[in-house]
């Protein structure tokens, strides 16, 4: 077993992540009525709301304060101020986010006193807007997302009376997930507030009156109120202090906080259920002892099957964290676990198993998908998990790949992929299994032939 | 004059009337529209990226290059380099300290790894700022390696998309530019075309109708392109400019230098495809390249125009909205709907000029909605409000058109069938169909 990383090289290729304000965005989209700007230059916006768009399938309407060579001279107040002003004219939003990007930062733009100075010179609530220094140079989409929570919580939580709900606070997963986890909390009967929450925003129905912004998201008077919670539960064990929103209300208010991994696979998940029932006094219903039951019969039908897997997982650290150990809770060896931020915390989270799991494994921090791509062959990979950006794997190596995570641009339904709790980790494992199969059936008789017959 | 809600706005957008109005177009977008225009990088690295064997090097943080790793669909007969995106991947430190050290040392390493004999290395937004010389690092690379080594201008902030279309002229200028002592010859029959970078093949396409008329595709801008063949590009005796948003400033600059002439064509829809081919064969003046040309296009109309006749059956009286990234592809696309029997009653474009502007104004009929630089609530309104059955964008317009309940026809960079010439248009007339009488709609 071995970690390494790719400090020494100085080019990145193929990147195995996005910038801050790509995060940044996908949190913003998950509160009502909310809109987005990007200050910076044109580009930004564009790009990442083209990259959503593919993923979802939604418009993705995010503002930009456009800055030209005058702005980046002069500095980009006035522009960033006028592009607030515009954007309210169409959207009405009750909450707007600023993202900054490399060039706000880099020309110096103190973001923070801008949007105060726009409140109070338009006279404007001061909770209508949120600024979150989000540099493409800062860190990955990852960082930017939990930032921008962070802020956001930061920004609206006000000490406020005791309740009987409780937080809890997503990493970047499907829609689909998003739901799952609510049906799971509504079939327990526990009062939540789920941030964020574009289950609905970033997956709509078709309807015949199109609205600009979609109906759903976490309502910012239930954000207000994070800080009377009974816990927080922040599904984010390899998200620093500094980054946590469950940690600055434990800090500013003390709700406790429970530090969890995705309910995906089952200890995960079991963790995720005792946990509530922990804080809530609420026992597990029949309907999820029953999912988890069928989870089990499907594990023991394809654990000879799976053992034949031994994959690659990218993307996301809370995402790879949650894929690894339900791949080791299967036999299924993640022999490259790899991810585009520089996080300390995700290998010593997963040493242990990985060790138990008794073969080499090689753990990759900032890197991208050339590096992968040569410990794949090291390896003897046989499978890739993560993002649609894996296809390289299979074009260049002939590595099958099971799409999950974001961005997945190059199929449809990247909103529907369903991974978390008993009913979402069965559907993933079948995914993986078909997979395995399918390549089975592909080669099994010429391989045969080839080592048998032609000796 | 419209009424908008921004109303900075009001002089990019005009309902076509008797009385002709000049639109504002070409100029920087306004904060907080929601523009759908990328920026100086993008334009640039658009034109650049189909050049095969060229290592594209993004000197900047990690996102310009995550953003536009192998997104487009320009097919190669030979390196699959292009395909990768490679950055420097600044970070604070190198933000602070200057990333002339971190961008040596990347080419060093992709230099030894690829051996490449073309290096493009794109300036970025946070470069721009920080005021990194990338002239010097390239010139002194390139002397090292004995390869070449060009800077593209492109930080996001200096202009708009089309400005990104000029920085990456400006770095083909410098590519095709004969050794000092060289002796340009001049090739007769032997054509550069300029603006088409081989989505699904349509630079074959070309390259196969030139063929058939007795000509030859010397380079294509850069549609499958490649050093040794871009090398050769002074020996043509025309340059034919299709995207002319993003190559006339080649072309023209390319008149000056060489003295090669040029000539505006465009492969979009049936009567621009047949124009084209036949001003095409006016300009080579010769009997046999006439002869030929007629031929081929009597030949290839026998084939289209039932099958395009058929479609357009089920189309007549539809309505379309067109929104698309250039001029060309906008007028064109006004003639090949006529074709189909369908009216376009809202039009715009990213970074269509005045004249194409003109052009279309007077395409369309009264009561058409032209407008430059557009954003989803625009399109949305006029959309609607026009009737339109259709939209042609891109794919960040294609979500929008379905939550509308809209047909829509994808016409971007990232498309995997071809859209030009004979083919192109019925494929186009296939997908039209495809989308407009699709069964979906009776669910809606």
């Amino acid at each position: 077993m071995s970690e390494t990383n790719t400090h020494f090289r100085n080019v990145n290729e193929n990147p195995c992540n996005m910038c801050m304000p790509m995060g940044g965005i996908l949190a913003l989209k998950g509160i009502e009525k909310t809109m987005v700007i990007i200050h910076g230059s044109q580009g930004c916006s564009t790009y990442m709301r083209r990259h959503i768009s593919e993923h979802f399938n939604e418009p993705v309407d995010v503002a930009s304060s456009s800055l030209n060579e005058k702005g980046t001279v002069y500095g980009g107040e006035e522009n960033l101020k006028k592009g607030l002003d515009n954007l309210r004219k169409v959207y009405h939003p009750d909450f707007i986010g600023i993202l900054t990007t490399c060039l706000a930062e880099t020309i110096g733009e103190d973001i923070e006193r801008i949007a105060q100075e726009y409140v109070r010179e338009r006279d404007l609530s001061q909770d209508l807007v949120v600024a979150v220094p989000t540099p493409g140079y800062g860190g990955t989409h990852t960082e930017g997302y939990f930032l921008t929570i962070r802020r956001i919580v930061a920004k609206l939580a006000k000490k406020t009376q005791k309740h009987s709900r409780i937080n809890v606070i997503i990493p970047n997963i499907s829609p689909a997930d998003i739901r799952e986890l609510k049906r799971i909390l509504s079939l327990m009967d526990i009062g939540y507030i789920l941030l964020p929450d574009f289950s609905d925003t970033l997956d709509a129905p078709y309807s015949r009156l199109y609205r600009k912004i979609p109906e759903g998201g976490t309502p910012l008077a239930h954000i207000k109120a994070m800080s009377g919670a009974m816990a927080t539960v922040e599904l984010g064990i390899t998200v620093d202090d500094s980054l946590s929103a469950g940690k600055y209300l434990e800090d500013e208010y003390g709700v406790p906080l429970y530090r969890l991994p995705l309910p995906m696979g089952i200890e995960n998940t079991d963790l995720f259920l005792k946990t509530l029932g922990e804080i809530t006094g609420k026992g597990v219903p029949k309907v999820l002892e029953l999912e988890r039951g069928r989870l089990l019969d499907s594990m023991i039908d394809s654990h000879k099957y799976n053992f034949q897997g031994r994959c690659a997982v990218f993307g996301e650290t809370e995402l790879v964290y949650a894929i690894s150990t339900t791949c080791l809770e299967n036999g299924i060896f993640p022999a490259v676990i790899a991810t585009g931020s520089r996080n300390e915390r995700l290998g010593a989270l997963l040493a242990k198993s990985l060790q138990e799991g008794g073969s080499n494994y090689v753990l990759l921090n900032d890197t991208d998908f050339a590096h992968i791509r040569e410990q794949c062959k090291i390896m003897k990979v046989n499978l890739a998990i993560g993002s649609s950006e894996g296809r390289y794997l299979t074009e260049r190596e002939g590595i099958p790949l099971v799409r999950v995570g974001f961005p997945v641009h190059d199929q449809v339904g990247g909103q529907r992929i369903l991974s978390l709790g008993y009913q979402g980790t069965m559907a993933f494992l079948d995914r993986i299994t078909n997979t395995l199969l399918d390549n089975k059936h592909q080669n099994y008789r010429s391989s045969l032939y080839r080592k048998y017959f032609v000796g | 004059m419209l009424d908008l809600a921004i109303e900075e706005r009001k002089d990019f957008v005009y309902t076509k009337s008797k009385q002709r109005k000049a639109l504002k177009c070409d100029t920087d977008s306004i904060s907080g529209a929601v523009s759908q225009r990328a920026c100086v990088y993008c334009g640039a690295r658009v034109v650049l990226n189909p050049i095969t064997d060229a290592v594209h090097l993004v000197h900047g943080s990690i996102g310009c290059a995550s953003y536009t790793w192998d997104i487009r669909g320009s097919l190669s007969s030979g390196s699959e380099l292009y395909r990768n995106s490679f950055s420097t991947d600044l970070k604070e430190q190198d933000v602070i300290f200057g990333g002339e050290k971190k961008l040596t040392k990347a080419i060093e390493e992709l230099v030894q790894k690829y051996r490449p004999r073309l290096v493009f290395v794109y300036s970025t937004c946070v470069v721009g700022v920080i005021g990194d010389d990338l002239e010097a690092v390239c010139r002194a690379m390139a002397a090292k390696h004995n390869i070449e080594i060009i800077p593209v201008q492109s930080s996001g902030f200096v202009g708009n998309k089309s400005m990104g279309y000029r920085a990456a002229c400006d770095s083909l200028l410098r590519l095709i530019e004969p050794r000092r002592g060289q002796k340009i010859v001049k090739r007769k029959n032997c054509l550069n075309l300029m603006g088409d970078f081989n989505l699904a093949g349509e630079t074959w396409i070309i390259k196969e109708y030139l063929n058939r008329m007795g000509l030859a595709l010397n380079v294509a801008f850069t549609g499958d392109a490649k050093y040794e063949t871009l090398k050769t590009a002074t020996q043509a005796s025309l340059n034919i400019v299709q995207c002319a948003g993003s190559m006339m400033y080649l072309a023209k600059k390319f008149e000056e230098k060489y003295g090669t002439p040029f000539l505006r064509v465009s492969f979009v829809g049936i009567e621009d495809t047949v124009e084209s081919l036949r001003r095409i064969a006016k300009a080579i003046n010769d009997q046999e390249v006439y002869e030929k040309t007629e031929e081929l296009i009597a030949v290839e109309m026998e084939k289209t125009i039932p099958v395009i006749q058929e479609y357009g059956k089920a189309l007549q009286g539809k309505k379309a909205a067109v929104y698309v990234g250039g001029g060309f592809k906008a007028i064109s696309l006004i003639k090949q709907f006529k074709e189909l029997g369908i009216e376009v009653v809202m039009i715009g474009t990213q970074t269509g000029g005045p004249e194409d502007y003109a052009a279309i104004n007077d395409l369309v009929e009264e009561g058409t909605v032209i407008l430059d630089d557009a954003n989803p609530a625009e399109i949305e309104r006029f959309t609607l409000e026009k009737g339109a059955h259709l939209l042609v964008g891109g794919v960040k317009e294609r979500p929008l058109a379905y939550k509308l309940g809209l047909a829509f026809i994808d016409h971007n960079h990232d498309r995997k069938h071809p859209l030009c010439g004979f083919d192109g248009a019925v494929n186009f007339a296939r997908e039209v169909y495809s989308t407009v009488c699709s069964p979906v709609w009776k669910y809606v």
